[in-house]
C-alpha cells in the first residue's frame, strides 16, 4: 500500500518535472526563433527534411482517404437521392477534420520521430555537447530550426492532403460512380466556408504543428542518450504526439463548431 | 598575470547523487605547458574537464579559468570564455549530417563573420596540419577513428583557442594512429602556443608527452610532478598505477567474505 504510494507520488513528480523541462525548453526555443530570420537556410534545410521529405506519405494518404470518402458518401447519400452533394461532404471533412488531423498522425510518424531520433542521437554521440563547447548554443542552433520548420510544413501538409483528397473524392464520385462533374464542384464551392470551414482546419494545423514538433524535439533533447533511450524517446513522441493531436482536436473541434 | 596558472582548481568538490566524485582536489595548469590528469576509469577525469568547461558546475571550490571564476559566469561570458578553448571528445563528436571541410568550417560560421575564401583558406590550414587535407570531401561515417579524432582536432583548433582539453585521446586507436595523435598534440601545443589538458589513462602515451602529471583516485589527488618525478614516487597507490598491477592499493578482489569459509557454507546460503 505504502509502496504502490511511494510510486504514484514518484510518477506524479517525475510528470511534472518532465513538464516543467518542457515548457521551459519551448520557452529558449521560442527565444531563438527571432534569430533565425538573419538565418533562414537553416530553416529552409529542415523545411525540406521534415515537409517536403513528407509529402509522399501525405499525398498517397490523402488520395486514398479521399476515395474512401468518395465512396462511403456516396453509398449514404444515394439512398437520399442527395448524391450530387458529395463534393460537399468530402470536402467539409477533410477540411475541418481529416486534413489537419491525419496530416498530424502522418506527420509524427514520419517527421516528428525522425526528429526525436536525430536529436538523441546528436545527444549520444555528444554532438550537442561538442557544439555548446564551441560556445554554439544547440537550443538556437538545433532545436529551434527544426521546431519552426514543423510549424511552417503542418499546414502546407494538411492543405495538400485536403486538395488531393478531394481530387480523390473526385476519382471516384464523378470518374467511376456518376455523380454529376458541375454539382460536385459547385455544390462545395457554395457550402465551404472560407472563415468557418478552411481558417478553422489552418488553425487547427497550425496548433497541431506547434504540439508535434514541441513534443519531438522535447523528446529528443530529453532522451537518455543510450541507444535504448533514444529509441524508448522515439516511441514516446509518437504515442504523446497522437494523443495530444486528438485530445486537441477535440477541443479546438468544440470551440469552433460546438455553438 | 601571465605568470599565473592558465587554469587554478582549488578545494574542488563535486558528487553525483551519493556518489562523491571530487572531494578537495586542488590542480594548477601552467600557461604552455602539457598537463596529464590520469586516472583509473570512474574517477570523474571527463567530468573534471566538464567543469573547466563550465557544463557541470562544482558543489565547492572553484575553478579560475585565465582570472574568470567559471562558475558564476553568464551565458554570454561563459561562450566568449569558450570560444578561446578547444575540446576534443572522446569520438571525435563530429557534426554528421557534414563533411569534414564544413565540420571545421562550423565554429569560423557560426562566430566569425570570415568571407567564404578567407574560412577555405583557414579550414585548409587546419587540415593540413593534422594531415588530412585530402579527406575534407569525406563524410564523417567515412572516416576511420584515427581520421576522426583528428579532423575533430582540426575543428578543434579551428578558433585558434587558447587552450586544448583532450578527453581519453588514445582510446581505442591503433598504434600507428595513436603515434600520430601523440606527436600532434605535443606539436601543436608548442606550435601553436597552446596550453593542453590530456585526460588518459594511456600512461606511457601520455607520460611521452606530458610536462605536469596529476594522479586522481577516490576523488583525490594521489600524487603530482613531472612523469619522472612520479615514476620515483613512493606512493604505493601511484607504483600499482603506473606499472599496471592486478593487486596492491586497489585490491584485485571486490570486497567479499572469507573465501574458504565462503565455499564451506554453500549449502546454507545458496
Amino acid at each position: 500500500m505504502l509502496d504502490s504510494l511511494q510510486l504514484l507520488g514518484r510518477k506524479g513528480l517525475e510528470f511534472f518535472q518532465r513538464l516543467g523541462r518542457g515548457h521551459l525548453l519551448l520557452l529558449q526555443v521560442l527565444a531563438g526563433l527571432p534569430g533565425l530570420f538573419l538565418r533562414f537556410g537553416l530553416v529552409i534545410k529542415q523545411i525540406y527534411a521534415v515537409g517536403v521529405l513528407s509529402l509522399v506519405i501525405i499525398v498517397v494518404s490523402g488520395v486514398f482517404v479521399g476515395m474512401v470518402l468518395g465512396l462511403q458518401g456516396y453509398n449514404t447519400l444515394v439512398d437520399f437521392g442527395a448524391e450530387e452533394s458529395l463534393g460537399v461532404v468530402v470536402a467539409l471533412s477533410l477540411v475541418r477534420e481529416l486534413g489537419p488531423v491525419v496530416t498530424a498522425l502522418l506527420f509524427a510518424g514520419r517527421a516528428g520521430s525522425a526528429l526525436t531520433a536525430e536529436i538523441g542521437l546528436m545527444k549520444a554521440t555528444e554532438q550537442l555537447s561538442a557544439m555548446e563547447m564551441m560556445a554554439v548554443d544547440p537550443v538556437r542552433r538545433v532545436l529551434a530550426p527544426r521546431f519552426l520548420a514543423g510549424f511552417i510544413s503542418m499546414p502546407f501538409l494538411a492543405a495538400i492532403f485536403s486538395a488531393v483528397g478531394i481530387l480523390g473524392g473526385y476519382f471516384v464520385g464523378v470518374g467511376l460512380l456518376g455523380v454529376d462533374d458541375g454539382a460536385y464542384w459547385s455544390q462545395m464551392q457554395d457550402k465551404v466556408d472560407m472563415y468557418d470551414d478552411i481558417n478553422n482546419g489552418i488553425i487547427k494545423s497550425l496548433v497541431f504543428g506547434v504540439v508535434v514538433s514541441w513534443i519531438a524535439i522535447f523528446e529528443g533533447n530529453d532522451a537518455i542518450p543510450t541507444s535504448e533511450g533514444v529509441s524508448r524517446a522515439t516511441t514516446r513522441t509518437v504515442v504523446h504526439s497522437a494523443l495530444a493531436v486528438l485530445g486537441l482536436d477535440f477541443i479546438l473541434t468544440a470551440l469552433m463548431f460546438g455553438e | 598575470m601571465s605568470d599565473a596558472p592558465l587554469v587554478q582548481i582549488r578545494n574542488l568538490s563535486f558528487s553525483r547523487g551519493d556518489r562523491v566524485i571530487f572531494d578537495g582536489v586542488d590542480i594548477d595548469i601552467r600557461r604552455g605547458s602539457v598537463t596529464a590528469i590520469m586516472g583509473p576509469s570512474g574517477t570523474g577525469k571527463t567530468t573534471l574537464l566538464r567543469l573547466i568547461g563550465g557544463q557541470l558546475k562544482p558543489d565547492n571550490g572553484s575553478v579560475l579559468l585565465d582570472g574568470e571564476e567559471v562558475q558564476h559566469l553568464r551565458r554570454g561570458a561563459l561562450y566568449r570564455l569558450r570560444k578561446r578553448m578547444g575540446v576534443l571528445f572522446q569520438n571525435g563528436a563530429l557534426l554528421t549530417d557534414m563533411n569534414v571541410f564544413d565540420n571545421i568550417a562550423f565554429p569560423l560560421r557560426e562566430h566569425t563573420g570570415l568571407s567564404e575564401a578567407l574560412i577555405r583558406s583557414l579550414v585548409l590550414m587546419k587540415l593540413e596540419a593534422v594531415g588530412l587535407r585530402g579527406a575534407r570531401d569525406l563524410m564523417p561515417s567515412e572516416l576511420s577513428g584515427g581520421m576522426a579524432r583528428r579532423v575533430a582536432l582540426a575543428r578543434a583548433i579551428a578558433m585558434d583557442p587558447m587552450m586544448m582539453m583532450y578527453d581519453e585521446p588514445f582510446t581505442g586507436q591503433d598504434p600507428i594512429s595513436m603515434g600520430v595523435l601523440v606527436r600532434l598534440i605535443r606539436t601543436l601545443n608548442d606550435a601553436l602556443g597552446l596550453t593542453s589538458i590530456i585526460v588518459s589513462h594511456d600512461i606511457a602515451e601520455t607520460c611521452a608527452i606530458a610536462d605536469d602529471v596529476y594522479l586522481l583516485s577516490g576523488g583525490k589527488v594521489v600524487a603530482h610532478g613531472t612523469a619522472e618525478a612520479l615514476g620515483k614516487s613512493d606512493s604505493a597507490w601511484a607504483q600499482q598505477f603506473l606499472n599496471g598491477e592486478a593487486d596492491g592499493p586497489v585490491a584485485f578482489h571486490y570486497p567479499a567474505a572469507d573465501y574458504a569459509e565462503d565455499l564451506l557454507q554453500r549449502e546454507h546460503n545458496n
